[in-house]
C-alpha cells in the first residue's frame, strides 16, 4: 500500500471515528433546522421561501463545527512531527486531511440539506440541487475552513478563532449557493464550483505554510 | 541512502532566548553519538532542527551528497517525547499505518511486532499500553520501515533493563548495518558512542 493511500485510510478512519464523526454536526443541523419554525413562525409560505437558504447557511455553521480536531490532535499528540516526515509533501498531506473531512462530515451533511429543507416545505423539485450545492459547499468548508484549523494550531479556544479566521471565507460560497437555489441552478451554482475549485487548489499551500510555523 | 551528517555551527533561539549557538557535529555511518546536557538544553531543539521541523537561527545541516529535503522525506525517523500514536487506535493499526507512512512493508510491520515484543498487544488500544510498552510501539517503526538515520529522543526512559538490553542490541545491528544514530540521553547509551554536549 502506497504512503498516500495509508494516510487516507487512517484519515478517513479518524474522522469517521473521531468525536463521534458526522453524528455532532448532524445534530446541530437538525436542531437548526427544528429552531427555523421556532423563530420566523409556522406559515408555510413563510418558511418555503427561506427555507433553501435557511438549510444552506445551517450547512455553513455545521461544517464549522468539527474543523478544530482537523490539525489540533495531530499536533498535541507528535502526529504532525511524523506526517512531516513523510514521502509525501505537507501540502499533500494537508489536502488529504480535508478531503478526509469532506467525505465523513461534509457528504452526510449534503445528504442531509435536502431534507431539511423539504421538511422546511421547500419544492421537491429542488432537492437534487440543493444536494449538489451543498456536496460543492460541504467541499470548499472543509479546504477553506482547513485554512483556519491550521492557523489557530496551537491556540487556546482554537474552535473560536477558527470560526472568526474562517466565517468571511465561508461568505463567498454562501452567497453563490443562495443564489443557485434561488435562480435554480445557473451562474450562481457556476461561480460555487469555482470558489470551490480555487479553494481545494490554493488552500492547501497556506494550511502547509501554517502547520510548518506552528511545529516551529 | 544518507552515509554523513554534518551540522555546522548551528544556533538555535526560542523567542528571545538562545538555547545553544556554534553547535558542530559530524557523524558517518555505523555511528552513534550520544548528545548530553542538561534540562531545557536544547538537546530535543537539536533533534528538530536535524529533521527539519524547526528552523534553526543560523548554521546548517547536511547529509552527505543527499538533498536534505530527500534526507527528511526518506531518510530518518525522528521518536521523540510525544509519539503521535492515536489512543483510540489498536496497536496493529498504528504500527502499520506508520510502517507504510515510513517506507516498510506490512510484513516488516508484523516482524516488528516480534522484535519489539508486542505480539501479545496487537489488538489492544493504545490508550490502554503501559508507558514502556506504548514507546516500544513507537520505537517498532524503527525496524519496519528502514531508515539509515535515527534521531532519538530518550528513547530508552520509560523501559525496564530487560527491554533496555533488548533495545541496545537493535541499535548495534543498526550501526552493524551502516545505519546512524543520534540520541539525547541522560543514561549512557548501551553501547560505544561518542558524547556531544549541548548547550555547554
Amino acid at each position: 500500500m502506497s504512503p498516500l493511500t495509508a494516510l487516507f485510510g487512517r484519515e478517513l478512519s479518524l474522522s469517521w471515528g473521531r468525536g463521534g464523526g458526522p453524528l455532532p454536526a448532524l445534530a446541530f443541523y437538525a436542531g437548526v433546522t427544528t429552531m427555523l419554525p421556532l423563530a420566523v413562525g409556522p406559515e408555510p409560505e413563510r418558511l418555503a421561501s427561506v427555507a433553501p437558504g435557511m438549510a444552506w447557511l445551517a450547512l455553513a455553521l455545521a461544517a464549522l463545527l468539527s474543523l478544530e480536531r482537523l490539525f489540533e490532535r495531530d499536533f498535541e499528540d507528535g502526529a504532525l512531527d511524523l506526517l512531516s516526515l513523510g514521502p509525501v509533501p505537507l501540502e499533500l498531506v494537508c489536502a488529504v486531511k480535508c478531503l478526509a473531512q469532506w467525505i465523513a462530515i461534509g457528504l452526510p451533511l449534503a445528504l442531509a440539506a435536502p431534507i431539511a429543507a423539504l421538511a422546511l416545505g421547500a419544492p421537491t423539485a429542488l432537492a437534487p440541487l440543493i444536494a449538489l450545492c451543498a456536496a460543492l459547499g460541504a467541499l470548499a468548508f472543509a479546504f477553506a475552513g482547513g485554512m483556519g484549523a491550521a492557523l489557530a494550531l496551537g491556540s487556546r479556544r482554537g474552535g473560536l478563532l477558527i470560526a472568526v479566521i474562517v466565517l468571511p471565507l465561508f461568505a463567498p460560497p454562501v452567497i453563490f449557493g443562495g443564489g443557485a437555489l434561488t435562480a435554480g441552478g445557473g451562474a450562481g451554482l457556476l461561480l460555487l464550483a469555482a470558489w470551490t475549485a480555487a479553494a481545494v487548489a490554493l488552500s492547501p499551500l497556506a494550511m502547509a505554510a501554517a502547520v510548518r510555523n506552528a511545529l516551529d | 541512502m544518507i552515509t554523513a551528517l554534518a551540522i555546522h555551527n548551528l544556533s538555535i533561539q526560542r523567542g528571545d532566548r538562545t538555547l545553544f549557538s556554534q553547535f558542530s557535529l559530524e557523524m558517518k555511518a555505523g555511528e552513534a553519538v550520544a548528545l548530553t546536557g542538561r534540562n531545557g538544553s536544547g538537546k530535543t531543539s537539536l533533534l528538530r532542527a536535524v529533521a527539519g521541523l524547526l528552523r534553526p537561527a543560523a548554521g546548517e545541516v547536511r547529509f552527505g551528497e543527499v538533498e536534505a529535503e530527500e534526507a527528511r522525506a526518506r531518510g530518518l525517523h525522528l521518536v521523540g517525547h510525544l509519539d503521535g500514536l492515536k489512543t483510540g487506535r489498536t496497536v496493529w493499526e498504528e504500527l502499520l499505518f506508520q510502517t507504510r507512512w515510513t517506507g516498510g512493508t506490512d510484513a516488516a510491520a508484523a516482524a516488528a511486532l516480534e522484535t519489539l515484543d508486542i505480539v501479545r498487544l496487537k489488538d489492544l488500544e493504545v490508550r490502554r499500553l503501559s508507558a514502556g510498552q506504548r514507546r516500544r510501539l513507537a520505537l517498532a517503526r524503527l525496524v519496519a520501515a528502514p531508515r539509515p538515520l535515527w534521531l532519538l529522543d530518550e528513547p530508552m526512559a520509560p523501559l525496564d533493563a530487560e527491554q533496555r538490553r533488548r533495545f541496545g542490541v537493535l541499535m548495534e545491528q543498526h550501526l552493524a548495518g551502516g545505519g546512524m544514530i543520534l540520541a539525547a540521553v541522560h543514561d549512557p547509551l548501551p553501547l560505544p558512542a561518542r558524547g556531544a554536549e549541548v548547550g555547554a
